[in-house]
This record gives structure tokens, sequence and C-alpha cells, in this order.
């Protein structure tokens, strides 16, 4: 039943693109080229990245709001590291902003595991404390395309069989969390943190240290965003990313993921984050007022908050019908 | 980094008091700034020494507090009034807060002008813009026109965000001065929000869009250096130029890649200089600091104050290979 209802979520957004790339197309024809979609795709890759990260922690019925500031942050010392010491392999440099993102990603975790705190208080606070730390270790100064190596910022945009790298982490990344999501314990252990907290202890699913996990996978890849993104702009400042985590909490919205947990995908969270860059994208080239372009990602958001909430209304309904008995027969 | 540039200056500032007394003739011009250790304000100082050794009889004592209040500038300007200083030449932290004591300052005969940033007009003689909002315009279209093909075509510009008063002020400019330049065609602005990605990707945009489009003109700091990486990463370089306001150290790589052939910013060093001469001017007698006043600066020109007291020094001044190296070192 539920997956036929994720099913039915993939394909209404499926169905949305396709209907919303016509529109683009009759506006602006060369959109459509299978290497412009290639480049949009390539455009929302650190977005997917993060909403995937983002999927774990609200499927545990978390939040992390700091994932932008833990981007900036991390963005920033490996920018700086390159910068001080271009001689650092750049193997080292990608591996030091994962393990740095990883490390404030497990401080969120702790305070929600450890001291029992509101997931959406803790990350509240720690993207300002991330973004201030951002702040005092660049003295509010830019790092800028000279002063970075080529090696650094070329990386992400070499072609590999045709694609940029970017796209080929995003791509691994998407399939890593497939694996995770729907093959380990881990993930089984995710959804049911979020579906029902309670039947989850019961089952022996420890949830504190569940939801630290979710923390710490989005924390990694928000700090591997941190690497790509700098790269992929050629610049890092204190502002950078900056509103950045509504973003990836809308992408992940769109894609069906329930902010109320338990429920989403790895392709949900991967399309929604998709669909907004497919509008990100498209408002530029079909000549959008600028005031308009923010009203139609607002009404995006809001529509398919209330389709999820439809959605999980039937839920409801669905499992009291039949599950009378069976959940009778359980206990 | 900064531990030595402090010293340097301590030490300069040492000399400077220690070779005052022997020079008592001397016009004696202070020149504070939001606070000392800031790239842009180090290069005003080189132009007020400049200024210095030009007319031969002027001493410039360069102060400021260590961070921008506006508390530590009234310390400061207390402390000049104690040494006796001809003149004070300052970049305010807050327009209204250090006006009552630049006020007793000019009770004791003190001659008081501002520059970059102005103070309330009780607090001040005169006030020294780096440029006019119709100056910038101009210029704005005098870098397209440089980095036009012949000097005409298409051109699209890149702003901050829709509701940025500067901006739209520099815009609005620019489109009363286009009759000055036939055969340059505006076709359309676009919003990056001074958001690097934002701005990249609306860049992205207009080269899809607007494939005549052969000069992007960013007014805005961010928009220039994403423009410029935009325009690189599309294979663009050398057909589409960027150009509009930067700083030198954020565009010197890409000057050097080609997506830029030139920019401009307010000169700080003609800046300080012409704060200098015209605090110079005002102490001798040559002019009388009034507004309405055309004073002479030296090498720059001349400067004329309206009926507020504000005047423009000139043109921002123009960056490209041939110098931008050089003053990505200063700011």
């Amino acid at each position: 039943m539920l997956k036929s209802l994720f099913a039915r979520r993939e394909a209404l957004l499926l169905v949305a693109m396709a209907l919303l790339l016509v529109v683009i197309t009759s506006r602006f024809p060369a959109f459509a080229r299978p290497a412009n979609l290639a480049a949009v795709f390539n455009d929302t890759a650190i977005l997917m990245i993060l909403a995937l990260g983002q999927t774990a922690v609200i499927l545990t019925r978390s939040i992390d709001l700091s994932v932008a500031a833990n981007l900036a942050f991390t963005g920033m010392i490996v920018a700086m590291l390159n910068e001080a010491n271009p001689d650092l392999p750049l193997a080292l440099l990608v591996l030091l902003s994962a393990g740095v993102g990883l490390l404030l990603g497990a401080f969120n975790g702790l305070l929600v595991w450890k001291l029992d705190m509101p997931p959406i208080v803790v990350t509240l606070g720690t993207l300002t404390i991330y973004r201030g730390m951002a702040f005092v270790v660049s003295g509010g100064e830019w790092v800028n395309a000279h002063e970075m190596t080529p090696v650094f910022l070329e990386t992400p945009r070499t072609l590999v069989a045709g694609l940029p790298v970017l796209t080929w982490v995003a791509l691994a990344v998407i399939i890593g969390a497939t694996v995770l999501f729907t093959r380990t314990n881990v993930g089984r252990a995710f959804y049911a943190t979020g579906g029902n907290p309670t039947a989850a202890i019961y089952a022996g699913v420890d949830v504190g240290r569940t939801r630290f996990l979710a923390f710490c996978l989005s924390g990694m890849l928000a700090g591997l965003s941190g690497y790509l993104w700098v790269a992929r702009y050629a610049v890092a400042y204190v502002d950078i990313a900056a509103g950045f985590e509504l973003d990836v909490v809308a992408a992940c919205v769109i894609g069906g993921v329930s902010i109320a947990g338990g429920i989403g995908s790895v392709g949900g969270a991967v399309l929604g984050a998709l669909f907004l860059g497919l509008i990100k994208n498209a408002l530029p080239v079909v000549n959008v007022s600028p005031f308009f372009q923010m009203a139609i990602s607002g009404a995006v958001i809001i529509a398919a908050v209330a389709i999820n909430a439809r959605a999980e209304r039937r839920k409801g309904r669905i499992i009291l019908r039949p599950t009378g008995a069976t959940a009778g027969a359980a206990s | 980094m900064s531990f030595l540039k402090t010293l340097a200056l301590g030490t300069a500032l040492a000399a400077a008091l220690i070779a005052g007394p022997a020079q008592a003739e001397n016009v004696k011009v202070a020149l504070v700034v939001k606070a000392l250790g800031i790239g842009f304000f180090e290069a005003a100082k080189k132009g007020a020494e400049e200024a210095a050794k030009e007319v031969g009889d002027m001493e410039i004592i360069y102060t400021g507090p260590t961070s921008t209040t506006a508390e530590g500038q009234i310390e400061v300007i207390n402390a000049l009034i104690a040494q006796r200083v001809d003149a004070i030449a300052i970049s305010a932290n807050d327009k209204d807060a250090v006006a009552p004591a630049l006020k007793k300052a000019m009770d004791r005969g003190i001659k008081v002008i501002s520059w970059d940033s102005g103070v309330a007009p009780e607090g001040r003689l005169v006030h020294l813009n780096p440029s006019s909002n119709s100056l910038i315009g101009n210029q704005l279209l005098k870098l397209a026109q440089a980095a036009l093909p012949e000097g005409k075509g298409d051109i699209a510009i890149l702003s901050a965000t829709a509701t940025s008063t500067n901006q739209n002020t520099w815009i609005e400019e620019l489109k009363k001065a286009q009759p000055n330049y036939p055969g340059i065609n505006v076709v359309t602005t676009v919003y990056g929000d001074d958001l690097a990605d934002k701005s990249y990707r609306e860049t992205q945009g207009l080269l899809q869009t607007y494939p005549n489009v052969k000069v992007i003109v960013a007014p805005t700091s961010v928009g220039i250096v994403a423009a410029a990486q935009a325009v690189s990463d599309a294979g663009k370089v050398g057909e589409v130029f960027v150009t509009g306001l930067g700083l030198p150290s954020e565009m010197a790589g890409h000057v050097k890649s080609g997506a830029s052939k030139s920019f401009s910013i307010w000169n700080p060093i003609d800046l300080g200089y012409s704060a200098a001469m015209i605090s110079y001017h005002i102490v001798k007698g040559t002019a009388k600091g009034e507004p309405g006043e055309t004073i002479p600066i030296g090498r720059v020109g001349q400067v004329a104050f309206d009926g507020n007291g504000e005047g423009a020094m000139a043109d921002p001044f123009t960056y490209d290979a041939s110098n931008v190296e050089e003053f990505a070192k200063i700011f």
C-alpha cells in the first residue's frame, strides 16, 4: 500500500516536470536539449546531495537547518587550506571537507541524542554558530578564484564519460543513499524511528542513536557539498549558500518526504530537488519578473505540502480499515 | 599577516609623530578611517601621503579605531582635538554619532571634512563622495563599450536584488546616459540577489536566452564574480565579456582567464589623495569649504560641491590586465 503511494508521488512529480518542460520549451525551445538538461542536473547536484542527507534526518522526525552553514564553514576551511598550502593533495581536502562536515553534524546529533533537545532548536542554534565560525576563521575575507589552485577548482567540472565529475558525485550519493535506505538496518531504523518512535523502541531500535547517525550523514554530505560549492562558484565567503537550507527542506517536501517523519524515498527527494532545479534554471530563460519567481517557487512548495497532507490523511484511513485485525494479531 | 601589518603601521605612525614637532609650520591633516588594518583605507593613506609630498608643507596623521565603531572614532577625534591638528578628514562609521565630537572640533577651529562614508552636514564642512551616481552609470556604459566589438551591440545587466536602492539608481543612470553611446542596446536586467549561485544561474539563463548579448554588466561585486565564472564555465570566454563594479582582489583571476577585460571601482588611493588635498586647501584659506564651491584637487582635477556640500571625485577607476595584479594586493 505505502509503496504504491510513493510510486504515485514519484509519478506525479515526473508528470509535473514533463508538463513544466513542455511549457518552458514552448517559450524557449533550446531548453529541452539533452545537453541543457544534463546541465540542469549538474546544477542541481549539490541540492540533491544535501536533500538526501536531509531526507535521512527528516525520516527520523527531525530537521537539520544547519546544512547551509555547515557547507559555508567547511567550504571556507578547505578553500583557505588550499590557498595557504597549494601542495596539499585534493583527495585529502575532499576527505577533510567530508570529515569536518561529519563532526559538525555529529555535534548536532549529540545534542539531539544526549540532551534530548528539539532538533529545530539545536540546528537553528548551530546554524548561527557554524556561520559565525566561518566568519572567525576567515576574518570576513574572501577566498577568490585566483587564490585557489586550478586542480581544486577544475576537478568538479572535469568531464568523465561526457558528464562532469560533480554529476558523477551526485549519482554516486544517490546510489549510496538508495542502498543505505532500503538495504541496511540503519536505513530501516530511519523509517522506524520517524514512523512510530514508541514502536521503534519496542522493536529494539535505539531512536536517539538513529537520529544521531542521520545527523552525521547529513553533516558529512553538507561538508562534501562545501568543497563542491566553493569549487563550482570559484569563490568562498561567509555568506555562501545563505538561506540554502530552506531550498533543501523544500526539495524534500516537494519530493514527498513527510515532515512528520517515517515517509519518504531517495527517488522522491532526488525528483523534488530536480523539480526545484528545473524551476530555478527555467525561470531566468523564460524571462519572468524576479518578484514572480519568488512567488512561483513559494506556490510550488505550498502545493507540494498540500499534496503531502492529503497523502498522509489517506494513509491513515487505509491503515485504519484493514489493520484492525492485524494490529490485534501482532500484539 | 595582520599582526605584521599592524606593526608596520604602528612604526609608521610613531615615525610620523616623532617627525611631527620638527616641522611645526606644517599643515597637520588627520586622516581618520573606519578602522585600522583595512586594505581599502591603507590604500587611501598612500594617496594622502602622496598629496603631502606633492604640496610639501602638509603632514598626514593616519589614524582610526581598531574596530569599525563610532565610539572608537569619537575617542580618536577627542585625542586629535587635544593634539590640535589643523584638519580632520573622516570616513565615518556612523553619520550622526560622530557629528557632535566633530562639531566640537570645528568650534576649536579645526577644519573637518568627510570622505567615502559621510557625516551629517552639521558635523563637517563638505563631503567627498568617491563618485556620483551619474558618473557610475556613465562609467558602466563606457566599460561595456570598451568590451563590445566596434563599441556596438547588445548588453544585459546583472543586478543584486530587485529592490536594492543603489543598484537601481545606477541602472537608471546607465539608461539615462544611453543617448551618448549610440548602438549599445540594453536588452534586459536580471537579478542575482547578491547570491553566488543565483547570479551564476541568471548568467547561464542570459547566455541561453540572448545569444546576441556580448557584454554582461554587473554593478555588484558578488554578481560580477559569479557572472565571470558562469561565462568561463559555458566556454564563452572571448565571446561574452563581463564587466561592472568589482574589487581587484576578487576579479584578478577572471581578468586573467579573459572572462573580463576591464571593470571599475573607485580608486582608494585617489580618494585619500583628494581628501588630503581638499583639507589642505581649506586650512590654507585657498578654499572655504562651502556648499556650491569648486575646489581643485591636484592631479585628480577638481571637485564641485552641491548645495548640501557634497561632491563627487571622479569616474570610477578602471582595472584591466595591466594593473589588476598590482591592485589585487591592495584591496
